[in-house]
């Protein structure tokens, strides 16, 4: 497939963005449980979700070049019961709004205890609406990932490493900016960040890893055989039709060399995974508002990376067709 | 249920292309507006098309043959490219089984384009919206035409008959009576798309002709003349 910047940036801003609410909301659980301290509503709470706002924001901007006709936009909520892409347009603003609401909640201090959990965990409205919100952005990682993986005819992407992939690394990237957003304010969560941080990176190194292994192993269904349904070993394309390229020719073709191709592979395993967790683990031992924005930075210029290898990788059945030029 | 399809015949095509600039013709001067022809005469020129006639060599030299192979949309009976539509712009039609875009409803998501297997659907880069075969549903359903015309223009331009277009759910139509008695087959039949249109396989047409064939026995144009008597024949070797 040849892969689409547009598509590259909303799946990777929506992936952060997801992963930074999640680890919020995570504070205030642990913080509810008296695990870590409590956090202040309006620097904590009400700037974080306005940073998952904004990467949410510049995501929707992105999806929008990736539209022909993005006027036309509204209609895609109406085929929710069959397409993928239908479900994440309704479950983005959605957590859109569940997002802001949440940090509207905790910035104008709406913590009066609606009821009580056990003997004196007091649930207020900004748990609640965080809860909501929480299950939106798991359901949007879904979604998200589900859009490319129920695609049966793209089989590199077929399969429920999809879905993990997209939730690990989404989940990765955000609790590593929740990390560099904790440095950065100087809150004293950046190792718990910190750590979980690398704990969703190490999970995704395995099911990323688990997925370019059986990608590298991958037997297409289709053949050259059965795409004219002609049953002979020697079978050669020696003409596909038109000399000057067509839509089927640019966006089913990633269109670098096979050597390149491989280099974006090592170059994202490097950025994505190994130099962040050495400098998520060098913040561990000195305490620097530097070291985990670096890290957040460095990975997500990887994920851009991985990205585009996601993309690249997969094998339309339809190039059978478009081998030969002429 | 009507399923309307074509029913290609790869033993008489011969790649002439026809088809190809026909269609164009056609469906670009249609209803729906010009295909759009970005850059065609310079160096780099390129266009949306609904269908193609591709080439395929099959065998070893010198024991090859050429398969000319004419690509459409094949108007599955399951099509995939269907529910991934996030609008409901791509269709498939109740009364006649034609899979169709509504040009007003598409966004340009190319979302139904990866959901082919066969390549079937193309961008326009102007309208921006997808486009691909309607079998020229503005010309079969139309009623002003006479009966003979009421046909795909692929159909009508064809030189050697090589694609027959009916309904393939009548048992007793043409394209199903080839379906049936010369082997036809579905593309990609793996993916369970069950393709309306089908292909026709290549075969060898062969014909014995016995040396006493190439003489005619009654010829009104041979000389008479009478059969010489040998010199050891009987009574009975010979006659007049």
């Amino acid at each position: 497939m040849h892969p689409a910047f547009s598509l590259i940036f909303l799946t990777t801003l929506l992936g952060v963005a997801q992963g930074l609410f999640l680890a919020l909301f995570t504070g205030q659980f642990y913080s509810l449980a008296r695990l870590i301290p409590a956090q202040d509503n309006v620097n904590f709470y009400g700037h974080g979700s306005l940073l998952v706002l904004f990467f949410l924001a510049v995501a929707l901007l992105a999806s929008v070049f990736h539209l022909g006709r993005p006027e036309r936009a509204w209609r895609t909520a109406t085929k929710w019961r069959t397409s993928w892409l239908s479900r994440e347009v309704i479950v983005l603003p959605a957590f859109m709004g569940m997002v802001f609401l949440y940090g509207l909640s905790h910035y104008l201090g709406w913590n009066v205890p609606l009821f009580v959990v056990g003997d004196d965990i007091n649930i207020d409205l900004t748990v609640i609406i965080g809860f909501i919100a929480s299950i939106l952005s798991f359901v949007l990682f879904i979604c998200t990932a589900m859009i490319y993986a129920s695609v049966r005819f793209m089989e590199e992407w077929h399969h429920w490493l999809t879905v993990a992939n997209y939730t690990f690394l989404g989940l990765a990237s955000g609790f590593a900016l929740a990390a560099a957003f904790s440095a950065w304010g100087g809150i004293a969560l950046v190792h718990f960040y910190g750590f979980w941080a690398v704990f969703f990176l190490l999970a995704a190194l395995i099911t990323r890893g688990w997925s370019l292994y059986r990608n590298a192993n991958i037997k297409h269904k289709s053949t050259i055989e059965t795409a004219i349904g002609v049953r002979h070993p020697a079978l050669l394309q020696k003409s596909q039709g038109l000399m000057g390229g067509s839509f089927n020719t640019r966006e089913f073709f990633h269109g670098q060399s096979d050597s390149m191709f491989k280099r974006v592979r090592v170059i994202f395993l490097v950025l994505v995974f190994f130099i962040p967790l050495v400098l998520l683990g060098a913040s561990w031992a000195w305490a620097s508002p530097y070291l985990p924005m670096v890290a957040f930075v460095v990975q997500y210029i990887g994920l851009l990376f991985e990205r585009w290898y996601f993309f690249a990788e997969a094998k339309h059945p339809q190039n059978l067709y478009y081998q030969t030029i002429s | 249920m009507t399923q309307l399809a074509l029913v290609i015949d790869l033993n008489v095509c011969v790649g002439c292309h026809a088809c190809v600039t026909s269609c164009k013709e056609w469906n670009t001067s249609g209803w729906a507006g010009a295909m759009v022809d970005e850059r065609p005469y310079d160096m780099d020129p390129t266009g949306t098309f609904f269908n193609r006639v591709q080439t395929f060599e099959v065998g070893h030299f010198p024991a090859t043959e050429t398969v000319h192979f004419p690509k459409s949309c094949l108007h599955c009976e399951d099509p995939p490219c269907v529910p991934v539509c996030p609008t409901g712009a791509s269709y498939k039609r109740e009364d006649n089984g034609v899979v169709l875009v509504d040009y007003d409803k598409c966004i340009g998501c190319k979302y139904c384009s990866w959901a082919c297997p066969y390549g079937a659907r193309e961008v326009d880069e102007k309208e921006k919206v997808m486009k691909k075969c309607t079998l020229c549903i503005d010309r079969i359903t139309d009623t002003s035409l006479p009966e003979r015309e009421r046909k795909p223009a692929c159909v009508l331009a064809c030189p050697t008959s090589a694609r027959l277009y009916g309904d393939v759910h009548d048992p007793d139509s043409e394209v199903s009576i080839a379906i049936r008695e010369r082997g036809g087959y579905q593309l990609m039949p793996e993916w369970g798309t069950k393709t309306a249109n089908h292909y026709l396989p290549r075969r060898k047409t062969r014909m014995t002709i016995h040396e006493d064939e190439l003489r005619r026995v009654d010829n009104p144009l041979q000389e008479e003349f009478e059969a010489p008597v040998s010199k050891g024949a009987s009574i009975d070797d010979v006659a007049f």
